[in-house]
């Protein structure tokens, strides 16, 4: 039992983590590339926080008659990654709204042609 | 698929089905933070760029294997290197063994606070969260230089923007609202002992703003909670957090050391967290609720 959740576990940050790299990579539109840079954040909070749980183990919230917390650190590290996450997102974002109104289009192939004829 | 507006719906019940995944593996404040943030306000700042680039996608030139080829071999060689990892849910693990067993046995003596992640992150690590808290400062004022200028000729295209017309939402809203802003508050001081914290709160606060603006216009909001206003928050909150630093110097101690604020040094420690969750809930607030109105109120 223990094996099969690990394997499942870590099956699923990678597979995650694969789906978003492709994205950024293979998208030429930049909205997707920062949502593909999104799924590949989120593979990274599994990372983190999968390795932090302990079956049968109870939220880092200390009260009487419970022995046994998953890891509270992770947690931390993660919370404010979110956070910051989406503050960078909105950088991003902005960006891709500057980049729209120098060029007119947020395709990544189009924006590097205006580039070539400039 | 083509219609991005459809991709960042997607992209937004994807991070509810992450926030749901977090809470199975006991990660109850990340959990919360993803919902707010993931679900709420990046699906809300995405939307706010589809409405001010386009909102379909080209056709694809030609597909191209390169990227497929990567993102396989990384995945290939993440899988290879997972093999040795301990298995999942064992409190034997090495994550387990270091620095975490102090946090949980001596965060009551300590700091007298339950909520350990509430502990480790205000006091423990506070330098990372002033780290942090600053990097969301900072992107905040880029996000503000990027989008100045060129604001929306007038308030008419605003409304046309809201839901100016459709009566149940603006009912609703207004039923809805005042529970919103308890919640945050709620999660703000309840953060100590509960799921909860500046963080979390902060988003909370900026959400609900945010959805008062959806439904009666970005102007409204404004009068709400007025940008001069943000402008001055956005650094106050940094500066709380800096200055709770110091007042530990100046008692004595070192820097962000909160056991000399208080002849008590657990209610020290109490203190000192209490005022960086502060300085934390200031800066997200006022950033999110700042990010929002630049994207929203930036002409096309």
């Amino acid at each position: 039992m223990g094996t099969a959740v690990a394997s499942f576990s870590h099956w699923a940050t990678v597979i995650l983590m694969m789906i978003g790299l492709y994205i950024v990579v293979a998208r030429g539109n930049l909205i997707k590339k920062l949502v593909g840079l999104g799924v590949f954040q989120t593979s990274v909070y599994l990372l983190y926080i999968g390795p932090g749980k302990i079956i049968g183990g109870s939220a880092p919230i200390i009260a009487e008659g419970i022995t046994k917390y998953s890891n509270p650190l992770p947690h931390v590290l993660i919370l404010t990654a979110i956070v910051v996450g989406v503050a960078t997102l909105a950088v991003g974002l902005a960006l891709v709204v500057r980049i729209n109104e120098a060029f007119g289009t947020i395709e990544e192939s189009e924006i590097l042609g205006r580039g070539e004829e400039a | 698929m083509r219609n991005l507006f459809a991709v960042v719906a997607l992209g937004g019940v994807y991070s509810f089905c992450m926030a749901l995944a977090l809470l199975a593996l006991d990660a109850v404040d990340v959990s919360m933070t993803e919902a707010s943030v993931g679900a709420g306000v990046s699906t809300v700042l995405l939307l706010g760029t589809l409405y001010l680039t386009h909102s379909h996608e080209a056709p694809a030139l030609k597909f191209s294997a390169g990227p497929l080829v990567a993102a396989l071999a990384t995945g290939a060689l993440l899988l290879y290197g997972a093999w040795g990892l301990p298995p999942f849910g064992e409190a034997v693990a090495p994550i387990h063994q270091h620095v975490v067993p102090r946090y949980l046995n001596d965060v009551i003596a300590e700091t007298g606070v339950p909520n350990v992640v509430t502990a480790v992150l205000a006091s423990y690590r506070g330098y990372d969260t002033l780290g942090e808290t600053s990097v969301i400062f900072t992107a905040g004022i880029g996000v503000l230089i990027l989008l100045q200028g060129r604001l929306r000729e007038n308030d008419k295209e605003i409304l046309v923007g809201s839901m100016h017309q459709e009566t149940i939402p603006r009912v609703v809203i207004k039923l809805i609202l005042p529970f919103i802003l308890l919640f945050a508050l709620y999660v703000f001081y309840h953060g100590e002992s509960g799921p909860g914290g500046g963080f979390q709160a902060g988003v909370i606060l900026a959400a609900s703003v945010i959805l008062y603006g959806l439904i009666y216009g970005l102007s409204a909001a404004r009068r709400v909670a007025p940008m001069r206003l943000l402008e001055i928050l956005i650094p106050l909150g940094v500066f709380i957090y800096g200055a709770v630093g110091v007042a530990g110097l100046i008692f004595g101690g070192n820097y962000l050391d909160y056991f000399v604020l208080d002849k008590n040094a657990v209610h020290g420690q109490e203190r000192g967290i209490f005022w960086v969750e502060t300085g934390v809930f200031v800066t997200v607030a006022a950033t999110m609720t700042a990010i929002y109105y630049a994207f929203s109120g930036r002409g096309r």
